[in-house]
């Protein structure tokens, strides 16, 4: 890599360095929005007992629901895994240990890594089994819980355009946890629909600034639909 | 009669005011939008990061980049932004979603709220409901009166581990639609053709019954 081009040219590339036992951040809403390349080669790698930070965990044969299969995911956090069966087979038989935190909390919780503040208070879970364990205080008559701030070895995030500087625009709401976990990776790596040269995308619309960025990957996107709805054809 | 899911929309929809940014929960929550009265603009926050967010799209305009909090295609209505996870939960933590609707298994009569785990069943997660319980000061919940054993589902104090502690002050039932303050349950109207004294045989918590209680009018 030269300078502040930031573009790798293999999958390979793009997540050498990643071991057994790392923590990974992988963006997305359910199957929207999800880094679909780097989630294959994490797969093809074989790479284990990964502590994944991730909103869900995908469906059985799609998302992080494939590094479920291959049971190379040790430790989960994610806010809701409704909707994959390996997944609720690996919880109840134990060899799977999840962590569920609240949506909010989770995507404040990876925001505060990025920037630097190391926990927070807030009253999400407050009397709740979520707060248990955790300090909390009162502060102007409302009871708070300290969360503690979330980093990874590595954040593996999807983004809609870039430039080889690592500048991102994300589109619609495949942004998601996406421009949060950009921030919070020892390395970033980032998997784009459109990569473009430094200076076409305007400066007043890139949402997450190439600071943040250690590598750039052209992708290629399934874009699988989790829950195809659609309205009745007008006659 | 009891209320049916549509009747609950409706009545929620009763509470709709011009200009609110609202928060429709999964199930019959999401029906609200149906509801929107005529000559009344609100506008759907949708918790993965959709502030406007529209009806289902048409085979042809579907957009996989384009989905709500309950993972279904949806359309954004002219005047929608889209925002990351972490601004979509500042805006409902820092309380400036107007109206949030979502569901229960249990209110009780210190207004907390249990809503997304049993214990010996599955747990599949609180998603965002615990910061939407957590922030948002104008909480309407729906949910059935009593489950279908005729157990209460109102009562002095939850048993199912709680989503909010102390955070509900409204709940409309298929039954009843009450206010919760000082302690209690204060009933403000029943359902139409429901008596009183059978919403008072299904609630368990501590229940305060004005001597005219008017029946909801659709």
């Amino acid at each position: 890599m030269a300078g502040l081009n930031k573009l790798v040219n293999s999958y390979e590339a793009a997540l050498d360095g990643l071991e057994d036992n790392m923590t990974i951040m992988v963006g997305g809403f359910g199957l929207c929005g999800i880094p679909e390349g780097l989630i294959a080669q994490m797969v093809k790698m074989g790479t284990r007992g990964l502590t994944a930070i991730s909103n869900n965990a995908g469906v059985d044969d799609f998302g992080l629901g494939l590094l479920l299969k291959s049971r190379q995911i040790s430790t989960m956090i994610a806010s809701y895994v409704g909707e994959n069966a390996t997944f609720e087979q690996q919880m109840l038989s134990g060899e799977l240990n999840v962590i569920l935190t609240p949506q909010g909390t989770l995507a404040e919780k990876i925001r505060a890594g990025g920037a630097g503040i190391p926990a927070f208070f807030t009253a999400t879970g407050y009397g709740t089994p979520v707060a248990e364990d955790k300090e909390t205080r009162e502060i102007d008559g409302r009871h708070y819980v300290l969360e503690p701030a979330l980093k990874a070895d590595f954040a593996l995030v999807r983004a809609w355009k870039a430039d080889t500087m690592g500048n991102l625009v994300f589109r619609k709401t495949a942004a998601n946890f996406n421009p949060m976990m950009a921030t919070a990776g020892k390395i970033t790596v980032v998997e784009a629909e459109h990569i473009v040269e430094p200076g076409e995308l305007d400066p007043d619309h890139i949402h997450t600034p190439g600071i943040y960025v250690d590598r750039l990957i052209q992708g290629t996107f399934e874009k699988r639909i989790e829950q195809r709805t659609v309205k009745a054809a007008t006659k | 009669m009891a209320l049916s899911r549509e009747q609950l929309a409706q009545r929620v929809s009763q509470e709709l005011q011009d200009g609110f940014y609202v928060n429709l929960g999964i199930g019959i929550p999401t029906l609200v939008a149906n509801y929107i009265p005529e000559g009344i603009e609100v506008m759907l926050q949708s918790e993965n990061g959709l502030l406007g967010m529209g009806e289902f799209p048409t085979e042809e305009t579907i957009d996989a980049d384009l989905i709500n909090a309950g993972k279904q295609t949806v359309t954004a209505v002219p005047g929608a932004s889209f925002f990351s996870s972490a601004e979509s939960f500042a805006m409902i933590r820092g309380g400036h979603v107007d109206l949030t609707v979502l569901g229960a298994f249990e209110v009780d009569v210190n207004g907390s709220i249990a809503s997304w785990m049993i214990p010996g069943k599955l747990v599949k997660g609180m998603g965002g409901a615990m910061d939407l319980v957590a922030g948002a000061d104008n909480i309407i919940v729906t949910m059935m009166h009593a489950d279908k054993y005729g157990n209460s589902k109102l009562l002095p104090k939850c048993e199912l581990p709680l989503t909010g502690y102390g955070c509900i002050k409204r709940v409309l039932t298929d039954l009843a639609f009450v206010e919760i303050k000082d302690g209690a349950f204060h009933l403000l109207e029943r359902a139409p053709g429901v008596s009183v004294e059978e919403i008072i045989e299904k609630t368990a918590g501590k229940l305060i019954v004005p001597e005219h209680v008017p029946e909801m009018v659709f």
